[in-house]
């Protein structure tokens, strides 16, 4: 069941992502709405479908992206990870996870798409990337986590309701 | 006998009015009687309004919603025709840019998505190798030079614009004919580069494609000279491009199907090469 609303979730999502949020930068960096999904839904409770998840946000990004195929499901699997770390730590203050998942996972992704840029040989400046992409995207990712961190955590509740005890 | 009387009251009273000597008196008599009349003729229409006016004004709103209603459509309307409006221009335009360039064959095709990564500067096109779409066909619209065919699908395709920082492409100024290479940013601007030292080039000077390497047909604009940048102790000179192209207002496309890139790579000798 989850892993059908996570289709469809990311479907959606990634229309919304290609068509508005990447017409809407800060400088050049823009917001990634896949990957705070992908965090959110990786630090709520009893949810075991994360991984599946990331696999399916990252394939949708890569669709729709002409970064190397693969790109995006590595970054977003090494985010996953970072923020299924971050869960068993932080777990008393979810939302402080959230940024703290969201600051460290923007880092990963737009690192992981810098490196495969350059690997093919394209030549960016790394202080422009940073200026004018990483820091905006990451300002963008902060100021969208705490909202996102709120729907997701009512879809979970609805997917994975809590049982009462008798 | 009181008959009589009566009758002779009457007559003379007739007679007096027909001879006009009771108009002042009537005067006299009908004014207050007006005012009393108007007084009394207001408090019964405001009787009357008062006990019809919840049939009123339940019609009265239930005409507003529907002029509300109506508005709304009409708004609604006004708007779509002002975009309709706005895609006959565009579209005249792309028109008009054939009909001057009738060497070349043209599909349209609208842009639906952008590149999810801001690190690639690449749209997505409603059209695809159904259309005859081919990789490495050239994207313009009515300013200039957009790009390129990357990858292409049944229904899409994917282009690569000519601001991304994978994107080079051989160019000539069109006054001084100087020969340069246009190369994509980061910062989603285009500079031009390999420029020789000694070329005399000016701000305003037109960028247009020089058709050498055979990915691009010649002479499309691409954009302007802005700055130039000259330092002695480097190779070649480079300058900043302010492109013809608005890529952040993007919406139709034409698609140059009668152009096939050539690719001269086996032909350009490698390291190992003898």
């Amino acid at each position: 069941m989850s892993n059908l609303v996570g289709l469809i979730l990311f479907g959606v999502l990634a229309i919304l992502q290609s068509t508005i949020v990447s017409r809407m930068p800060l400088l050049n960096g823009t917001a990634d709405l896949i990957l705070l999904f992908i965090l959110a839904w990786a630090l709520q409770d009893r949810v075991e479908s994360a991984w599946q998840w990331c696999l399916i946000g990252g394939i949708f990004a890569s669709l729709y992206s002409a970064l190397p195929t693969g790109t995006f499901i590595i970054a977003y699997f090494i985010a996953t990870g970072i923020a299924r770390l971050l869960k068993r730590r932080v777990w008393k203050a979810p939302f402080l996870a959230m940024l703290a998942a969201v600051f460290v996972g923007t880092l990963v992704v737009q690192l992981t798409s810098l490196t495969a840029r350059l690997i093919t040989g394209v030549n960016i400046p790394i202080i422009n990337a940073l200026n004018l992409i990483l820091l905006p995207g990451l300002l963008l990712n902060l100021i969208l986590a705490i909202p996102v961190f709120s729907i997701v955590h009512d879809m979970a509740g609805w997917l994975f309701p809590e049982e009462l005890e008798a | 006998m009181q008959i009589i009387y009566i009758l002779l009251v009457a007559f003379g009273l007739i007679g007096l009015a027909l001879g006009g000597y009771l108009t002042p008196i009537s005067r006299i008599l009908i004014n207050p009687i007006v005012s009393a009349q108007s007084w009394l003729a207001k408090r019964y229409q405001a009787v009357q309004s008062l006990i019809t006016q919840p049939e009123d004004v339940t019609t009265l709103r239930q005409q507003n919603t529907a002029l509300e209603a109506e508005n709304s459509s009409l708004q609604v309307q006004i708007v779509e025709l002002q975009q309709q409006v706005s895609e006959a221009q565009l579209l005249s335009t792309l028109v008009d840019y054939e009909r001057r360039h009738v060497e070349n064959q043209y599909t349209a095709a609208a842009v639906i998505a952008r590149d999810v990564s801001p690190f690639m500067h690449y749209v997505i096109i409603n059209r695809g190798s159904d259309d005859g779409l081919r990789k490495g066909m050239p994207v313009i619209t009515q300013q200039g030079l957009l790009g390129s065919i990357a990858a292409v699908t049944a229904g899409a395709a994917r282009v690569q614009l000519i601001n991304d920082p994978g994107s080079s492409i051989n160019v000539i100024l069109q006054q001084s004919g100087v020969e340069g290479v246009l190369n994509g940013l980061i910062t989603g601007e285009i500079e031009l580069d390999m420029i020789s030292q000694n070329a005399t080039i000016q701000p305003g000077d037109l960028v247009i494609t020089s058709g050498l390497g055979g990915n691009y047909p010649a002479n499309i604009v691409i954009g302007q000279v802005v700055t130039i940048r000259s330092d002695a102790f480097t190779l070649f000179q480079s300058a900043s491009v302010q492109p013809a192209v608005d890529f952040s207002q993007l919406e139709i496309v034409l698609i140059i199907t009668n152009f096939q890139p050539v690719d001269i790579s086996p032909l350009i000798p490698s390291s190992n090469t003898p």
